[in-house]
């Protein structure tokens, strides 16, 4: 069952077309790699399936919602995160947790419940009025990820979540990815360590608005002779820039 | 003689204490990388280099001048890019390049040449406004903007975070071009694959060195057998090797899991590999390979807890 369908989703800005028909599915579950050049359009067309961008022209149906008609329907389906905007550095942590919750839908008794949990499950219980601002970046990304899936959404979209930490926290950043995954929400994650796109079930290469590839990251491989997902990336995109 | 000689130098800020008795030298001409992730106090140490801020203890010295006391001096021979852009958003892409080179007391057409294989990349958007570039055309103006009045020292405060990996080794390979020319380069990245692409390294963490040395040696010194595995299912591959009672790390690496044993089991891959046949992994490859700069910085066990 697919919680992501597009077919020839398109918009332009004035004369500039930033995503040029992509047409694409997501599997309930499936990790989904989104990657590409700074500037291929993968932001807008993000923000397209997010709900918070009128499509050009196409068709896309997100957690069964269509993005034309029921996009306040979308938001609340779906969870989102990125490394440069996720938490309020001048709330507490338990503030945080129960703005965002609030801003998910959960309410009263329900949402109360639901930050003691995250709290405990984070281990986070003795710093629960402790501004975001003072936490280590490893926790704050734990809790930006924590938060963005606090509702138990079907799709969790992340933006270039792992920027900045060391190694072993990325590493264990994943490790939440792979659980949240197990636990049947979809993650859609774009990056640019490349050794975090093998990680997912399937990845998409965007150029120039286009999906040029898309496929396991072991088909890609094959695909085109390479021996990691950083040569198939560099084929894909090299001689295409859109600079 | 030595371009860059910093002495025990110490910056707190409040409670927090970015740089913890830290010690380096950069010889003339040389790439010098400083690998860390955020926290590791790599910008701290620019800001202080480049002469605003002081220290609260230690000695720096640029070019032989002393960062506290030879500001002026240091201001005109070194070039600056921080982590953050810092153009002039409504300045155009030609209006802020002018301005950069007169505050120096002179032209971009004397410096052209040094310039000229990264301006013709934004030269067709040089009457548009500095603040609608994309970001890697931001990137290319900032270094040009950093380069006009012939510096000596170069900092680059993470050019490539948030760059795509096509555009990563486009600007490295413009720096490889720098180097050439015998500017002294000191950059910052959190991408370990970049440390490489550098002459020498120090591998930073919160306010630390860790290591100084060549990307090379520090590969080198590893000192244990390291060995890339790979079985049909990679995730549930990754816990079963965690909890093999001979393994000492394992850290999944893409396509592939490092794995090191311990002291008294190395050797032992058959055993390993009958373990994991017991945990019915099928397709299993155990291949010795060499250390890369990640494997050797998480080995020396800095995380967050």
């Amino acid at each position: 069952m697919n919680v992501i369908e597009t077919d020839c989703l398109s918009k332009q800005f004035g004369n500039f077309t930033a995503v040029d028909r992509i047409s694409f599915t997501v599997a309930r579950g499936e990790i989904f790699g989104f990657l590409g050049a700074n500037g291929a359009g993968k932001t807008t067309a993000m923000r397209m399936l997010c709900g918070l961008s009128v499509p050009s022209s196409g068709r896309a149906v997100v957690a069964g919602c269509d993005i034309y008609r029921e996009q306040e329907r979308i938001k609340r389906h779906i969870g989102y995160m990125s490394q440069k905007f996720s938490l309020y550095n001048d709330l507490t942590v338990r503030e945080n947790i129960r703005l965002f919750g609030g801003i998910y839908g959960l309410r009263g008794r329900q949402l109360a419940d639901k930050a003691e949990e995250l709290l405990r499950l984070l281990g986070l219980e003795s710093e629960r009025h402790t501004l975001v601002r003072s936490l280590p970046l490893g926790w704050k990304q734990k809790l930006a990820f924590s938060v963005a899936v606090i509702h138990e959404p079907e799709i969790v979209f992340l933006d270039e979540p792992t920027g900045g930490v060391d190694p072993a926290t990325r590493r264990r950043f994943w490790e939440l990815i792979y659980e949240a995954a197990a636990r049947g929400i979809t993650v859609f994650v774009t990056t640019h360590y490349m050794d975090e796109a093998e990680y997912c079930n399937r990845v998409s290469i965007m150029v120039d608005g286009r999906i040029e590839a898309l496929d396991k990251p072991s088909a890609l491989k094959s695909a085109f002779g390479a021996a990691d997902m950083n040569e198939v990336f560099l084929a894909v995109t090299r001689g295409k820039g859109s600079e | 003689m030595n371009d860059v000689i910093i002495r025990r130098i110490t910056k707190a800020y409040g409670e927090v204490t970015a740089l913890r008795d830290i010690s380096l030298t950069v010889s003339p001409g040389e790439l010098f990388g400083l690998i860390g992730p955020d926290g590791a106090g790599k910008t701290t140490l620019f800001r202080i280099l480049t002469t605003l801020i002081l220290p609260d203890s230690g000695q720096a010295t640029v070019c032989g001048l002393d960062t506290a006391t030879d500001l002026k001096q240091i201001r005109r021979r070194v070039g600056y890019m921080p982590g953050r852009f810092s153009l002039y958003q409504d300045l155009s892409v030609e209006e802020n390049l002018r301005f950069f080179a007169t505050v120096f007391d002179t032209t971009v057409e004397d410096n052209y040449d040094l310039i000229r294989d990264i301006y013709v990349h934004i030269e067709p958007f040089r009457h548009r406004r500095a603040g609608k570039l994309s970001g890697g055309m931001k990137q290319k103006l900032a270094l040009c903007c950093a380069l006009v009045h012939r510096p000596d020292v170069l900092f680059l405060d993470e050019p490539t975070t948030g760059v795509d990996p096509v555009s990563r080794i486009e600007f490295w390979e413009m720096l490889g071009r720098l180097r050439r020319q015998g500017i002294t380069i000191l950059v910052s990245t959190p991408y370990m694959d970049e440390a490489a692409r550098c002459d020498r390294i120090a591998l930073m963490y919160a306010g630390q060195c860790l290591t100084v040395d060549t990307p090379q040696a520090i590969c080198r010194s590893f000192g244990k057998p390291l060995y890339k595995v790979c079985s049909d299912r990679m995730y549930a591959l990754l816990g079963d090797l965690r909890a093999y009672d001979g393994t000492l790390s394992c850290y999944a690496f893409g396509d592939s899991h490092h794995l090191t044993l311990r002291e008294d089991r190395s050797g032992d891959t058959e055993a390993l590999a009958t373990y994991l046949g017991g945990k019915g992994h099928t397709g299993l490859r155990l291949t010795p390979i060499e250390a890369g700069i990640e494997d050797c910085f998480m080995a020396q066990g800095k995380e967050e807890r």
